[in-house]
């Protein structure tokens, strides 16, 4: 097995796409090398992108951030600007793992792990966020909801990375939020998570609105209608419920240790009204 | 000093003086080890050309082994042995020996380490390499050829009794039952326990509860995963160094498997990282010991999170039957209990000691407990604090409470009314020692928590537990230095801080500072023979051989100090530290200090030694009350331990600190045990959470500041009052927890764990909704 930790992404391109025998990109490890120790992978090569600027800056981009995929949640949740823009994605990404991990884990590991369960994934479909991928093909801009295709499946070809990841501006009177359940407090995986990220217009009417459900289904599912449910009305009680019974209807989850079926659609809609509260509350006081 | 099972008296004698040492809060002198990363634990020791070992498992529940070929991975380069089951010669059927609260079967043991005809549970060892490193040992196994036969399998102990059943061992007989010839069981072993008529005691009830529970296997959840090197020689000497609860235990364990004499093998026990009950028994060890035989090299090996949860002891889960009786007035008439728990892939389940500790909590006329012990395909069960205990009285708890919600009784006047004392007969027999079964929930009732209005939504319940705890055999030695200091050899291995606790008894015997005691645990071949740690014995057993071999260095001390003065011995006495010349000499001879007749001891007869070796008895039983506070998210079942407090009694706590850490790390597995671990099976009985991240213990977030009472009944058998304490802990948290979620939610609950899927599954029957999810 070859370490190689290039500092462009060219150099990372040429060394992935130059590679047989499944080569992996290495950001925090805190996936990567638990699943090495466990014997699931054995890569002939890995790819350390932490040398690269571009995946380890955060950096301002039309009113919005644009965050490198290796950027750890600690770092995350320090940068104070971006966490009043969007605080539910940085909620999200800090409850992945232990103070330790946070100190590694990155949100653009936690997108290609491609988990269903992944924290981060709902709360970046909620908010809209896009990603930059750098292959041998050149580069593009794809919709965060668009890049896992299942478990641990990706679109991502040969050669091809999740360069950063494009937190987009918003406007004001807007607010977003995450919320998991796990049995326990922490250092736990997802039953479920919803994120919602919604906006209010002048008149307290809901303006746009886009509802993400995790662990409900083979990848994290955005949910058009739980967000058709809110926007044009004022936010209140009936719209929540039926934006929750939105959510439950998109469900399609299994049974595992983790949940049973049944639980993991009723937990979702309570999750959701929970989640759709707190960005509401965020949105109004903004 | 050798022969003598006689308590010695010590200073202590319950008499109620002030102490310097005993009672106090004293740094540990393991302390600086541990919080700096000094301390060995079991994977810490390496020696030249040491070998690495690993172990080949059963994917498979049950299956016949029809064939092993190691041809491919012997001839791998760098490998330098393999083993299987040719390489452990059969041990004779019937030859069972107790070990501390377990019972021994080698026949079934040499099963247990490596397979022989049947691979019986998931994890089972089929062979084992031992490489130049991990990377080659992992290649050979995977060069190893296993023809398996796969079998049905059964992992429920209520299956596992039904005709048709898939059966584990085709040549068992059933212990205390009757069996029809040519039939084949699961059922090991049947107990029954109990006096008077539980018929007529039902006949006078004007209430009768009658309940049927179940419980899942749990597993210890030590930190540390077994772990050893191994060394033998040419010659057939070798030596053992291994995380375990009891290296004289483990010696004996291999050195009959593999055939040697005892005393040529040296056991030496690491620091240990947790235990539970879970290190009392051998895995790796043989396996360890057999590949350096044949490789005579050392060979280190250790397991990985995955192999601890496949294949080592956790406790049984059950399936339970409880029926009690009681008059308005809220006395108890009858108690009758019919236990099934499962033992694994051999016999010895502890459920004898669930059955005797079911209803120990209650002086009652009639009362039964019957108890199954049943085969089923997964890992034989090892110790667990209490062992079978918290299961038994899960079930018999829950029930009590009930019972005295319907009569209309507080919980605890419920027990105290019908509380059992010194004297009182038992439920499985004996009568009573001096036990503070009544002082302990004294103390629980007029506690702040139990007086305490709850927050809106929350419930709270309330437990009792019991334990016998044990004495057994102990040797200790007290090695005089030069300089008045003092080597503590013990051979009990230090699990809860006994280092500390034992020093400050020797340091209180001999009136010197603590700090001039230096304790420590040395090899099977530094003392006679010492029986695990566990049954909560050591601070009890091992303090009395430490007070005895104190009393035994003091002796001495006085003879020197006598020949020093040229008096009787008779007229020296021993205080503070120093020999005192007493009756008309005390004003010709100015006292001698410890350090003074130390540094003189080759003049006065040459070193200056204080033994002592017992097998004690007398351990007294602690009972203790659990009271918990829940609040419960009622639209996801989640349920919050917002308060807990533990009342029990300790006899004398030697060191506080030690005994309340006891308390709340029992209350605390307790909570992970109610609220949501469990071993969860494929249908091809595979488990499916072999990890600590779907096996869910508590996180400290997870849990409040557990509150500690520690109560102080002294145990008459002790020369400072000690009684066992670290496994009533884990007792009473099942049924308080579910007490307290019965008091919260009105909603009575039958099946552990209390997991959300199942909480809210059960709120959402009690509201009539159809849409149920679980």
């Amino acid at each position: 097995m070859r370490y190689e930790a290039p500092q462009t992404v060219d150099q990372a391109i040429s060394l992935l796409a130059g590679t047989h025998g499944n080569p992996r990109v290495l950001a925090g490890g805190t996936d990567l090398l638990v699943q090495l120790r466990a014997g699931f992978i054995d890569p002939e090569l890995i790819v350390d992108i932490k040398q690269i600027d571009e995946t380890t800056a955060i950096t301002a981009e039309d009113g919005g951030f644009r965050v490198g995929a290796a950027v750890s949640g600690a770092r995350l949740k320090e940068h104070d600007t971006l966490s009043l823009l969007w605080p539910g994605v940085v909620e999200a990404a800090d409850l992945i793992g232990s103070t330790q991990i946070q100190g590694r884990a990155s949100m653009g590991g936690n997108l290609c792990n491609a988990s269903p369960a992944a924290d981060t994934v709902p709360a970046l479909i909620a908010a809209g966020a896009t990603c930059a991928l750098a292959g041998p093909g050149g580069r593009r801009e794809v919709p965060v909801e668009e890049i896992c295709t299942g478990p641990g499946q990706t679109i991502l070809t040969d050669g091809e990375f999740v360069v950063s990841i494009l937190l987009p501006a918003r406007g004001s009177r807007s607010g977003d939020a995450y919320l998991r359940f796990i049995p326990r407090t922490e250092m736990d995986i997802a039953v479920v998570g919803v994120g919602v990220s919604l906006s209010l217009g002048a008149d307290g009417q809901c303006s746009a609105a886009r509802v993400a459900v995790g662990a409900v289904a083979p990848t994290a599912l955005l949910v058009p209608a739980a967000a058709e449910a809110l926007v044009g009305g004022v936010v209140d009680d009936a719209a929540i419920d039926a934006m929750a019974a939105a959510v439950r209807a998109v469900c399609r989850p299994i049974d595992d240790k983790r949940g049973t079926v049944a639980y993991r659609i009723e937990v979702a809609g309570v999750l959701a009204g929970r989640v759709c509260r707190i960005a509401l509350e965020r949105a109004g006081s903004t | 000093m050798t022969d003598s099972n006689k308590t010695p008296s010590g200073n202590g004698t319950g008499n109620g003086k002030d102490y310097k040492w005993v009672g106090t809060r004293a740094v540990r002198p393991d302390g600086v080890d541990k919080v700096t990363g000094r301390a060995k634990f079991g994977a810490d020791l390496h020696l030249p050309n040491m070998l690495v070992g690993k172990v080949l498992r059963s994917p498979h529940a049950h299956a016949h082994i029809r064939s092993i070929d190691t041809s491919a991975a012997e001839a791998l380069s760098g490998v330098k042995a393999v083993i299987t089951r040719d390489d452990f010669s059969d041990q004779p059927k019937g030859a069972v020996q107790p070990a501390g609260e377990m019972t021994i079967n080698y026949r079934d043991m040499v099963r247990n380490v490596m397979a022989r005809e049947k691979a019986l549970y998931e994890g089972h060892a089929i062979a084992a390499v031992a490489a130049v490193d991990a990377r080659i040992a992992a290649k050979a196994l995977s060069l190893i050829k296993v023809d398996f036969e796969v079998l049905p399998h059964v992992i429920d102990p209520v299956a596992a009794m039904e005709s048709g059943a898939p059966i584990i061992q085709e040549d068992l007989m059933t212990e205390g039952m009757e069996q029809s010839p040519g039939a084949m069981t699961n059922i090991a072993k049947r107990v029954e326990f109990g006096h008077g008529d539980v018929a007529v005691g039902f006949a006078e009830a004007d209430v009768v509860i009658e309940r049927e529970f179940t419980t899942q296997p749990v597993h210890q959840a030590y930190i540390e995963p077994h772990a050893c090197v191994a060394s033998m020689t040419e010659d057939g000497q070798g030596e053992l160094w291994l995380s375990t609860q009891g290296h004289y235990v483990a010696r004996g364990h291999c050195a009959t498997l593999l055939g040697l004499d005892v005393s040529k093998l040296r056991v030496q026990a690491s620091e240990i990282g947790g235990g539970f009950g879970g290190k009392t028994v051998v895995y790796l060890e043989p396996l360890a010991l057999a590949l350096s035989r044949k490789a005579c090299q050392p060979v280190k090996m250790a397991m990985t999170r995955e192999e601890v949860f496949r294949a080592t002891g956790p406790t049984s889960g059950a399936h339970l039957w409880v029926k009690v009786g009681a008059t308005n007035d809220g006395r108890i008439t009858a108690a009758d209990a019919v236990l099934k728990y499962q033992a694994g892939a051999f016999p010895g389940s502890p459920v004898a000691q669930g059955a005797q500790c079911a209803f120990a909590p209650y002086e009652l006329n009639h009362v039964r407990t019957i108890g199954y012990d049943i085969l089923v395909n997964r890992a034989k069960v090892a110790a667990y604090r209490a062992p079978g205990a918290p299961i038994a009285e899960y079930a018999t708890e829950s029930v009590m409470d009930e019972i005295a919600g319907v009569i209309g009784m507080d919980p605890l006047e419920f027990r105290l009314k019908n509380a059992p004392k010194q004297g009182s007969q038992s439920s499985y027999g004996p009568k009573f020692p001096v036990i503070g079964c009544i002082e302990t929930l004294e103390a629980a009732r007029d506690h702040d928590h139990y007086q305490s209005p709850l927050k809106a939504g929350q419930g709270r319940g309330v437990a009792t537990g019991y334990w016998f705890n044990i004495g057994g055999q102990t040797s200790a030695t007290l090695n005089l230095s030069e300089d008045g200091s003092v080597a503590l050899v013990l051979g009990t291995v230090d699990v809860g801080g006994t280092r500390a606790s034992l020093s400050m008894m020797a340091a209180e015997e001999l009136g010197i500072d603590l700090d001039k005691v230096r304790p420590m645990i040395g090899d099977t071949s530094a003392l006679g023979y010492n029986m695990l740690t566990g049954g909560s014995r050591v601070t009890f057993a091992g303090g009395i051989a430490v007070v005895g071999a104190a009393q035994d260095l003091i002796g001495t001390l006085k003879d020197r100090a006598a020949k020093f003065w040229d008096i009787p011995v008779d007229d020296v006495e021993w205080a503070e530290g120093e020999a005192r010349a007493t009756n008309g000499y005390t004003d010709n001879m100015q006292p001698l200090s410890l350090q003074e007749i130390a540094k003189d001891m080759a003049k006065t007869g040459g070193p200056i030694v204080g033994a002592h070796s017992i097998n004690a008895q007398g351990a007294g039983p602690s009972f203790g009350t659990h009271v918990v506070d829940v609040d419960v998210d009622r639209e996801t079942g989640r349920v919050w331990v917002t308060r807990y407090t533990v009342v029990q009694d300790a006899g004398k706590a030697i060191h506080p600190s030690y005994v309340e850490g006891q308390y709340q790390g029992g209350a605390v597995q307790g909570i992970g045990w109610a609220l949501n671990e469990e071993y969860i099976y494929d249908d091809k009985g595979r488990l499916e959470n072999a990890g600590f991240l779907d096996y869910r213990v508590p996180v400290c977030s997870d849990v409040p500041m557990i509150d500690t009472v520690i109560v102080e009944v002294a145990n008459p058998t002790h020369p400072y009052g000690v009684r066992g304490v670290g496994e009533t802990p884990i007792v009473p948290p099942m049924a308080a927890i579910s007490n307290a979620l019965a008091n919260a939610l009105g909603i009575r609950f039958t099946d552990l764990p209390m997991s959300p899927p199942r909480v809210l599954a059960a709120i959402k029957a009690a509201n009539g909704d159809a849409t149920t999810a679980s």
